[in-house]
């Protein structure tokens, strides 16, 4: 009798089949039209930030996995999502030498030195723009507006700024709505913040197309919804709140959501999954805390902005959060 | 009463069912393998004494071996023809395991031998525990629990509702939904019994809405009867689990570590309740059971009469399998079944399909990731388990911590973390395993 080879596996025998690099893929997909966003409002100078940028992460993991003597990961399309997020949370005109910098921080430190995929606490992308700011405060918070009429046809110097030489900056400061508001009292028209012809970082001036990318994951089930929206009712409730209070000190909710990295932090980044609760009670406490650190930073902190570390500060107490907040077992009282 | 949300359980998976193939083709009788390869030990609990030896004639449904002790059943000849070997046959564990070779007489009828039947009017309600027992009857749904253990109330409690179960939410599977819509006189008549045997005042049938046709033909059954009814739930895996269609029926929930009959409920298969009302009658003893043979690999799909213990190449080859071609096979579903690596294993009270694929039709690539903590397993599991955090510490061997703080010994392994999970993590597999070292390490202690 012929000798068949059996293959055994343990149940189940059937998956979903929907892969972790599947899920990454939409992410990137999801990213793109506000790249695509970046690039028409910055033009050649946000292709090469978006490039290098990516190009640092993808190359930072590469290497360190070879170091290390682990099979590479770069396929798993985490490195690209790192990449892309940390360019759009760039000023468009960013020296690209700081920007690759900025990868190899958001790899080596914010991923690989606590285990790589799926041990990251923070999202990487974030300790890698948390080390900018660190390190090059100056360059960071330059900002250069949107719609130059050479965009497409020259980069601006400062992107090929020489490494740690003091940057030649040409920049006229064009000021983000947000440090308007802050520094100088003015502040910009909401249709224009939600659309996007306003001067900020790479990824976070168009609302309108961050919010159909958060969408379409969203729909894909690749996304939890519950973490933007806790983000963003939140943060409405408390600015409104103060608006009504005194609306010359405080600006109003609608300002608040669209300005500055609101929409690109609440639905790219602290949707990261590795970073962020599991359970649906979890992640909407985690938004809510995220929230009210936003509003603390922007009214009353120093900075401009407090989406970064509104956002670090959540992932550090994700882990708490699923701790203390467990759902009910079935069939058990608590 | 306000339970118009909770006509199901909570979260659970969408798993394609793969019915459509089987389930409108009637039961057919396999025909008799010339050697019969009975294990002695077909369902949970002891192992039944045996009362043959070799060279002994038997015939059809004759006693061959007696329950010894209460959590054991009785085993019948599932054909005429001769004891020709008493010794090790192989099992689906992979082992080797107590068992008789049975040669089929070519000259014999078939014609099935039976007792003395039980009266339902006038035996108690242990007289039909007793029954069932010596019919040999187990769990059909795949898990060969005694049924008589099952139905068994412990004193203090009260069974206020039975429920049988005809839900079959394993994909592929299409043997329940055959049953009922075939054997409803020998469903009712079961019914009967176990409501006697329980004390249950009413019985509901749950069946999955992709059923409807099994649904509307019980139904037409119970016109006069107040007492029984059949209620259609929402197609969601696992709904046939006993605890998660309870809670869809009833809107109950049975308690951690406990069994259902704390919430005054009994659960009994719907082709378990077949058999049951088939064979008390007339004292024979169980000796064939449907089975779904279904697959790519298998030309002649469809829902099969086969006696116990027909070994499982035969059957292959009686259903146009190719068997040098198979690549995989599984006993019982995709999703919690067996898979086999052996063809000489044969048939047990158990087995409820067959699943065959050639090397064209299984194509795996599923490189494992690490857990990205998307939530996936969170959200499919029906007893609310954190499995992601399980799977963790079961890498760090943390089994303590997994009973103790995560409620690891309330999972039943229906697979829906592991169907989900996109990074490819066997947790069920996980979970399995350290479920079995923490009750080692109970026992020990």
């Amino acid at each position: 009798m012929q000798q068949t080879t059996l293959n055994i596996s343990t149940s189940p025998h059937l998956t979903k089949g929907i892969s972790t690099n599947t899920i990454m893929l939409h992410v990137v997909y999801a990213m793109l039209p506000v790249v695509g966003f970046a690039f028409y409002g910055f033009g050649l100078n946000a292709l090469l930030i978006v490039v290098t940028s990516v190009f640092a992460c993808v190359l930072t993991e590469h290497v360190l996995c070879r170091v290390t003597g682990k099979n590479t990961t770069v396929n798993d399309w985490s490195a690209v999502i790192t990449g892309i997020l940390l360019a759009l949370t760039l000023p468009p005109i960013f020296p690209l030498w700081m920007t690759f910098f900025g990868g190899f921080i958001a790899i080596a430190v914010g991923k690989f030195a606590f285990g790589g995929l799926g041990y990251n606490v923070f999202n990487p992308a974030l300790v890698g723009r948390a080390g900018l700011q660190a390190a090059f405060p100056v360059a960071i918070t330059t900002w250069y507006p949107a719609m130059d009429v050479s965009r497409f046809t020259s980069v601006n110097q400062s992107l090929l700024a020489i490494p740690l030489m003091k940057p030649e900056v040409d920049a006229f400061s064009g000021a983000t709505p947000l440090s308007a508001f802050k520094f100088e009292g003015v502040a910009t028209a909401g249709d224009q913040l939600f659309l996007g012809f306003v001067s900020g970082s790479l990824g976070e001036t168009s609302a309108l197309l961050i919010l159909i990318g958060g969408l379409y994951l969203v729909i894909r089930n690749f996304m939890n919804w519950r973490i933007p929206v806790a983000i963003v009712i939140t943060v409405f409730t408390f600015s409104w709140l103060m608006n009504m209070i005194d609306s010359t000190k405080y600006p109003d909710p609608v300002f608040m959501l669209f300005a500055g990295g609101l929409m690109l932090g609440a639905v790219f980044m602290a949707t990261d999954m590795v970073a962020s609760p599991l359970t649906p009670l979890g992640v909407t406490v985690y938004g809510i805390i995220i929230g009210l650190l936003i509003i603390v930073i922007r009214l009353w902190g120093g900075l401009p902005e407090g989406v970064m570390y509104a956002i670090l500060i959540g992932n550090a107490v994700s882990p708490h959060i699923d701790n203390l907040i467990k759902h009910r077992v079935y069939g058990t009282s608590k | 009463m306000l339970s118009f949300f909770n006509k199901t359980f909570k979260h659970g998976i969408h798993p394609p069912d793969y019915k459509s193939d089987t389930k409108d083709l009637p039961i057919r009788q396999l025909e008799f393998a010339p050697v019969m390869i009975l294990p002695l030990s077909q369902s949970i609990g002891n192992q039944p004494k045996l009362l043959v030896k070799e060279g002994d004639e038997v015939v059809r449904g004759q006693l061959i071996a007696t329950p010894d002790g209460y959590m054991s059943v009785a085993l019948h000849a599932p054909i005429s023809g001769k004891i020709r070997k008493i010794g090790k046959v192989p099992s689906i564990t992979g082992k080797m395991v107590d068992g008789i070779y049975i040669e089929s007489a070519p000259w014999s009828t078939q014609q099935i031998q039976g007792d003395q039947g039980t009266n339902l009017e006038s035996s108690s309600a242990d007289e039909i525990l007793n029954a069932i027992q010596n019919a040999g009857i187990v769990g059909l749904g795949g898990a060969a629990f005694p049924t008589h253990v099952k139905l068994k109330i412990p004193d203090g409690k009260q069974c206020d509702v039975l429920i049988i179960n005809g839900i079959e939410c394993e994909p592929f599977l299409t043997t329940d939904h055959r049953v009922m819509l075939e054997q409803a006189n020998d469903i009712f008549t079961g019914i009967q019994y176990l409501m006697k045997a329980t004390g249950a005042p009413r019985t509901i049938i749950g069946i999955e809405a992709n059923k409807q046709d099994a649904a509307d033909h019980l139904k037409t059954f119970i016109r006069s009867n107040k007492n029984i009814e059949v209620k259609v739930v929402p197609v969601k895996y696992p709904q046939g689990a006993e605890k998660m269609l309870i809670t869809s029926l009833l809107n109950r929930e049975v308690p951690s570590g406990g069994l259902p009959i704390e919430c005054n409920a009994v659960v009994v298969n719907v082709a378990t309740t077949a058999e049951i009302g088939r064979l008390l009658p007339t004292g024979k003893g169980i000796q064939e059971r449907v089975i779904t043979v279904t697959g790519p690999a298998v030309k002649e799909k469809g829902n099969y009469l086969v006696p116990i213990g027909t070994p499982l190449r035969y059957l292959l080859e009686s259903v146009g399998v190719e068997t040098d071609k198979i690549s995989e096979l599984y006993m019982g579903g995709p999703m919690m079944g067996t898979a086999i690596s052996n063809l000489d294993i044969s048939i047990t009270k158990g087995t409820s399909g067959i699943v065959a694929f050639t090397n064209e039709d299984v194509v795996r690539n599923e490189k494992v990731y690490p857990c990205i903590r998307c939530g996936a397993c969170v959200d499919a599991c029906p007893i609310s388990l954190n499995p992601s955090k399980l799977g963790v510490l079961a890498k760090y061997e943390a089994y303590d911590e997994m009973a103790k703080k995560y409620n690891l010994l309330d999972c039943f392994e229906c697979g829906s973390c592991s169907y989900v999970c996109p990074s490819h993590i066997p947790l069920v597999q996980y979970f399995r395993m350290s479920k079995r070292i923490v009750r080692k390490r109970k026992s020990v202690t």
